[in-house]
């Protein structure tokens, strides 16, 4: 199995996100922005939280206009796996691979602490290793993590069970207590809390490991 | 040279937590008369010769505003 974990200037959970997917037994690569192609035969690509260009404009907006996203963009039409984190899921939303926006947290302050987190779906490669219901404790770190679509959006994305994690304590807005989001194609996860920083004994919490666990069981080639 | 200036607002009904922020701290200093504040960007864009409207809303629709939460106004001049 092989990962890319996407570098940008700015990026700094690139290495975290690494050890997390080399724990679970990947191979992993790391590409930096300026790249116009991820390596071949990548399993998943990993789209790093941060502060990606340091935030300018929007969150996300200028990694998602740099080359390698481009053959990000690319990798998921072909139907490739990728996981963005914190302001990894803001960038996928800035590049239109999945729905809605990130807004600043709807009490104006930077939140980072482990919060519950409701896993709503087993039906993806990204959280079959947890049970629908599950309540796990995953760290969040970010200013603008209020997500936000249009009502329509928010319920073709309930309808179509691509709610990956919501919040039981919703702590920044968040419209429907949205934590993640999976893409149409079940593929794609985007999400706020970060995962690999729960992935470790040494983290204080090893929530996250199943996710990436579960990653690797099922992208190893039959 | 040309310029344009160009507006980016939250759309209605999206939350807009500073501006929110700003009319409860004019409130506060006794502005009563204040109802409600929207907080947006202003973008200057100096443009060469020839560049037209067409081309910023082309940028404003790939890089200056999300237009899943953003709207923007263009002023050419």
């Amino acid at each position: 199995m092989r990962a890319a974990v996407v570098v940008f200037p700015g990026s700094n959970c690139d290495r975290d996100l690494a050890v997390a997917f080399e724990q679970a037994g990947f191979d992993v690569s790391m590409v930096w922005h300026k790249d116009t192609g991820l390596p071949e035969n990548i399993d998943i690509v990993g789209v790093p939280g941060g502060f990606s260009f340091g935030d300018y404009l929007r969150c996300g907006a200028i990694a998602a206009q740099s080359p390698i996203c481009q053959s990000v963009v690319d990798h998921t039409k072909r139907g490739g796996y990728a996981i963005g984190v914190c302001n990894g899921f803001q960038v996928l939303t800035e590049t239109g691979i999945l729905p809605g926006a990130l807004l600043r947290n709807a009490g104006l302050k930077y939140i980072c602490k482990t919060v519950p987190l409701k896993v709503e779906t087993s039906n993806s490669a990204f959280t079959e290793g947890y049970n629908a219901g599950d309540v796990i404790g995953i760290p969040i770190a970010h200013h603008d993590g209020n997500y936000f679509a249009d009502a329509e959006t928010v319920a073709m994305l309930q309808g179509e069970d691509r709610v990956a994690f919501t919040y039981e304590d919703n702590p920044n807005g968040s419209v429907g207590d949205i934590a993640g989001i999976l893409s149409e194609n079940r593929r794609v996860l985007g999400m706020m809390p970060h995962p690999e920083r729960a992935a470790d004994l040494g983290h204080g919490g090893t929530d996250g490991t199943a996710l990436f666990r579960a990653l690797a069981g099922v992208l190893t080639p039959a | 040279m040309m310029k344009a200036r160009v507006h980016v607002m939250l759309k209605t009904g999206v939350l807009d937590p500073q501006g929110e922020a700003v009319r409860h701290a004019l409130g506060a200093m006794g502005f009563d008369s204040v109802t409600g504040v929207r907080q947006g960007k202003v973008i200057d864009l100096d443009l060469a010769e020839g560049a037209t409207e067409a081309d910023v809303t082309e940028m404003c629709e790939k890089l200056l505003a999300n237009t899943v939460i953003e709207s923007y106004a263009i002023e050419m001049g």
